[in-house]
């Protein structure tokens, strides 16, 4: 009988390896991306063993822990009921996204960087794997440091633009702000626990600014990652300008890495205080709402869906907020429904963020611009896609009857729960936060009725779109497969009942029995009922439309257009037209930029119009004080000359520093 | 449990004959202060009956979520007007939390309507879409927080025992300043999400000014039938929600309580009408403004919920 454990880490090293047999192989030929694909599988359907086997297994947790020649820590790893659910999208994300690889990123039409993206692909697949397992600080840093190093080679993957490399640099220095973050955190915790062993809960006795500087500085280390409100800044440029099954792993796997320190930080302390939830209430409602108003402003439609992830994150955020609620006022109905609605979030949104990210590489694939005013009237040549991505956006959406409506309603249901309670000043944030969510869910329709409307609506605004495809099917496969997924679990939530019972229960540090069951708060039956009393009208409703067409049969002409003889594809509402209110009435925050040719003469000559939403955070709010920060520092420039070997010294006469320092 | 069954039934009875009436009801109270006879009461029907027995004319531009959009947009409304509860009668559907799926139900309609509208490529239609979804932002919050209010009065999350709760109060006990406020609040949702003056006008036809009429301009026949019933039952549903908020009244006895809601529910689309007939509609600047009032009113109806 093999172990979870073992099989885990099996799939770890596969995973790891899956792109190296491709690095000696000819740049011209096609086996290295076979091999790598077909090793991401075999890694990941090992690792899915492992999942299973954890999961009948009945063990809250299993761990291994061997000591090691370097000097600090131990190789300690373990997996329990909250591993387990983080470990699901890594496994998935990876063998599906190395498959829909084979055809976006064919290693004939990318000789020059495949072999780079496939070898990364799999170490970031084998870090993040690594990170949830691990249960020793320095292994969980050292899997967190390759996974920012494997995602900023990904990143890079088209190296020669300006833009790209930009990106990645962003995406550089704030994944190593995050980790010095964490340097701090597991220091902090070093000095509580004595020792570098992970996520045990520190008793109560420590003092309180004590423990409130690990929560901070915990939540800002990871939440860096995630990308929460303030600390999103590297994250549009990151995912749109990676190649998009990379964007798809980025935004659908390597944030969770984010969000599941958030939820092992906030699980440190047995009774937190009460402002630790709130907080995370406030900034999972501010990063909710701003994310999907930079979201809908968007005219590039990878950065709309990056925005999009910004939301997804603040949702997740606010369950977790509900769940530390909960912690602190001794309510296990809000830990169970926020911690619940949080990790099905999570899961759901590592389903259709992917989906949605694959959907739009297709139109990439098929277009080549991610300009979506420049495209129109796609449903009717790339029908699959546009089918798939309906899904999608209907998934993340929130509606009914897919797998994000599930989701956000545990959310809410935990949001009534606190407001309906008396307790303490709780309800207020709590009271916020369920009007925000409306307001997220309104936003979000918004977006990705621009999305669809622009993309895949109406006729063609260019000669290139109307030369569009449906993809490979390599490519459709994966999407297929996740938004079958999207679903199902839309129409039977119980089948995840289990898997995130035994993560809160993980969360609560209570065996799985002791925790009350997310039945009990919602009838996930119900969710069946309501999918299939849809199904039963909305089928209805065709057949009548059928007859009535049978009895009277139709006839097709243009669009009416009010009577506008000549239409042309030019007059059609684009989707930023479509999101034009919307950015005017959040301008107090998006600073949307303009830049209009007035018409003047009689006769004049040209105008032209172009709007753009730039990251407000970025360029207002960390590039001017990191300029001023470089102005005021430059005269230390010097000893920054550029050999390796001086940095070395610098790194060697450090140490030595220190240590005589430690010894005095 | 006989009485359960008559009950429900009544609500589907209800359900699917009246809600083409409140739009009669509304326009001949507007005619009646224009000094018009105005159209018959029953017009909205003979105008479905005629409809469903067109031909369609559809687009070459669209594609199936063109014809999805009425389908679906129907079907949820339907599935929402099971959610809620006629007067002191329970809903036929009701469970912890459908007061979510309810809102959702909206949105799902508000999702494929105004993709169906982009699909034609009018830019007449895709202004009526980027209106849509702009004001469900503002009046979504407003919804959930006069949801706040009756789930902290109730103590439950279910719409059915919600909205009943006011009723089970006495009058001493009833925090009618809660009430009224969030009262007020809804009114001025029913009055967005239906497209009526002061938001919108539903008789001017190919403004530029419109909403929700611009979005259909390219439906036609049975699918156009679909939209029009989709709407009063929209109306109807929202007008319901309304009336278990601002008049708490029942009598234990269902031969007098059925024909009370049906008469309220009259005396609201009168009220409506008396609206639309005294206000001009609103300039499209000022609507975000008078959705967010609504959100206040029902944000201080909450607060006062909290003494």
């Amino acid at each position: 009988m093999p172990m979870p454990l073992e099989l885990m880490l099996v799939a770890c090293v596969v995973a790891a390896s899956s792109g190296m047999p491709g690095l000696v192989i000819s740049r011209r030929s096609n086996a290295g991306q076979w091999i790598a694909a077909a090793l991401n599988v075999v890694g990941s359907t090992v690792g899915g063993c492992g999942l299973i086997a954890h999961y009948f297994s009945g063990t809250d947790i299993q761990q291994i822990s061997r000591t090691w020649s370097l000097p600090l820590g131990h190789f300690a790893v373990g997996i329990d009921g909250l591993s387990a659910v983080f470990l699901v999208p890594i496994l998935l994300i990876s063998a599906l996204g190395s498959i829909y690889g084979l055809e976006y990123w064919r290693q004939s039409e990318h000789p020059r960087n495949g072999k780079k993206l496939r070898f990364c692909w799999g170490l970031l697949t084998a870090a993040m794997m690594l990170v949830v397992l691990a249960r020793d600080a320095i292994v969980l840093l050292m899997g967190w440091e390759i996974m920012a190093l494997a995602a900023f080679f990904l990143v890079a993957t088209e190296d020669w633009n300006i833009e790209v490399r930009r990106a990645a640099w962003v995406f550089l220095v704030a994944a190593h702000v995050g980790t010095l973050c964490l340097f701090a955190l597991f220091g902090l915790l070093r000095y509580v626990n004595g020792s570098f062993d992970l996520w045990a809960s520190t008793s109560g006795e420590i003092p309180a600014w004590l423990a409130n500087t690990i929560f901070v500085v915990g939540m800002i280390g990871f939440g860096l990652k995630a990308g929460i409100m303030p600390l999103h800044v590297w994250l549009p440029g990151a995912h749109a300008n990676a190649p998009s099954h990379v964007s798809a792993i980025l935004s659908g796997v390597l944030l969770k890495a984010g969000v599941y320190g958030m939820i092992r930080v906030a699980a440190c302390m047995p009774h937190p205080p009460m402002w630790w939830g709130m907080t995370l209430l406030v900034i999972g409602s501010i990063s909710g709402i701003l994310g999907i108003a930079f979201a809908v402003a968007q005219h590039d439609f990878k950065r709309l869906l990056a925005y999009s992830s910004v939301e997804n994150i603040g949702i997740i955020t606010i369950g977790i907020g509900l769940a530390l609620l909960g912690r602190s006022a001794g309510h296990s109905d809000w830990i169970v429904l926020g911690l619940g609605g949080a990790l099905l979030h999570l899961l759901n949104h590592s389903l259709f963020k992917p989906l949605l990210f694959m959907g739009a590489g297709s139109v990439l694939h098929a277009v080549h611009t991610r300009q979506s005013d420049l495209l129109g009237g796609l449903a009717k040549f790339m029908p699959r896609t546009f089918a798939l991505i309906v899904i999608g956006a209907m998934s993340i959406c929130g509606l009914p009857p897919f797998n994000g409506f599930v989701s956000e309603f545990l959310i809410y249901i935990g949001l009534f729960h606190v407001s309906a309670s008396n307790a303490g000043n709780a309800w207020i944030s709590a009271a916020l936060a369920a009007p925000a969510l409306a307001m997220i869910g309104a936003l979000a329709v918004a977006a990705f009725v621009k999305l669809i409307g622009g993309i895949f609506c109406g006729t063609p605004r260019t000669e290139t779109a109307s030369h569009a495809h449906d993809p490979h099917m390599l490519m459709l496969v994966p999407m297929v497969f996740l938004a079958v997924c999207c679903v199902l679990i839309g129409l039977l939530p119980m089948t995840m009942a289990g898997l995130l019972q035994r993560a809160i229960a993980a969360w609560e540090m209570s065996p799985s029995s002791a925790t009350i069951s997310i039945g009990e708060f919602v009838p996930l039956y119900g969710f069946l009922v309501v999918g299939l009393l849809l199904a039963v009208l909305g089928f209805a409703g065709a057949m009548a439309i059928q007859r009535l067409r049978l009895r009277q049969p139709s006839t097709s002409a243009g669009t009416w257009d009010c009577g506008y003889l000549r239409p042309t594809s030019r007059i059609q509402y684009t989707g930023s037209s479509l999101s034009e209110m919307l950015t005017k009435l959040f301008g107090w925050v998006l600073f949307p930029k303009k830049s209009i040719v007035v018409l003047r003469a009689l006769f004049p000559n040209q105008a032209a119009f172009s709007s753009e939403t730039p990251d407000t955070v970025l360029d207002r709010g960390v590039l001017p004080p990191l300029r001023a920060i470089e102005r005021a520092i430059s005269w230390i420039r010097p000893i920054q000359g550029g050999p390796v070997q001086v940095y070395l010294l610098y790194v060697l006469a450090a140490l030595l520093t220190l240590l005589v320092f430690a010894s005095w | 449990m006989i009485a359960h069954a008559f009950n429900t039934l009544i609500h589907l009875v209800l359900l699917i004959t009246m809600p083409p009436m409140l739009l009669g009801v509304i326009n001949k109270t507007k005619a009646w202060f224009g000094g018009r006879v105005g159209p018959p009461v029953l017009q909205l029907y003979y105008d479905l009956i005629r409809l469903v027995q067109k031909g369609m004319v559809i687009s070459t531009t669209t594609t199936w979520i063109f014809q999805a959009g009425p389908i679906i947009t129907l079907g949820a409304v339907l599935l929402a007007a099971l959610l809620i509860p006629f007067g002191r009668f329970d809903a036929p559907i009701h469970f912890g939390g459908d007061l979510i799926l309810f809102a959702y139900l909206f949105a799902l309609g508000r999702f494929f309507t105004t993709a169906a509208a982009l699909d034609t490529g009018s830019p007449f239609e895709g202004m009526g879409a980027a209106r849509e979804v702009t004001f469900a932002c503002l009046s979504e919050p407003a919804l959930f927080l006069a949801f706040l209010v009756l789930v902290k009065l109730s103590g439950t999350y279910s719409l059915t025992p919600m909205l009943h709760s006011p009723m089970a109060h006495t009058f001493v006990t009833l925090p009618v300043a809660s009430l009224l406020l969030i009262g007020a609040g809804l009114f001025i949702i029913v009055l967005a999400e239906n497209c009526r003056i002061p938001v919108d006008d539903p008789n001017t036809h190919l403004e530029l000014t419109m909403i929700h009429e611009v979005m259909v301009l390219d439906h036609s026949g049975p699918l156009l039938g679909f939209i029009l019933y989709g709407a009063s039952i929209k109306l109807f549903v929202l007008c319901a929600l309304l009336l278990n908020v601002i008049a708490p009244f029942q009598s234990r006895f269902a031969m007098i309580d059925w024909p009370m809601f049906i008469v309220e529910m009259l005396a609201i689309s009168v009220v409506i009408g008396v609206v639309e007939s005294v206000m001009a509609r609103l300039q499209m600047r000022h609507v975000p403004t008078l959705l967010v009032s609504a959100s206040l009113l029902c944000g201080f109806g909450f607060l006062l919920m909290l003494r």
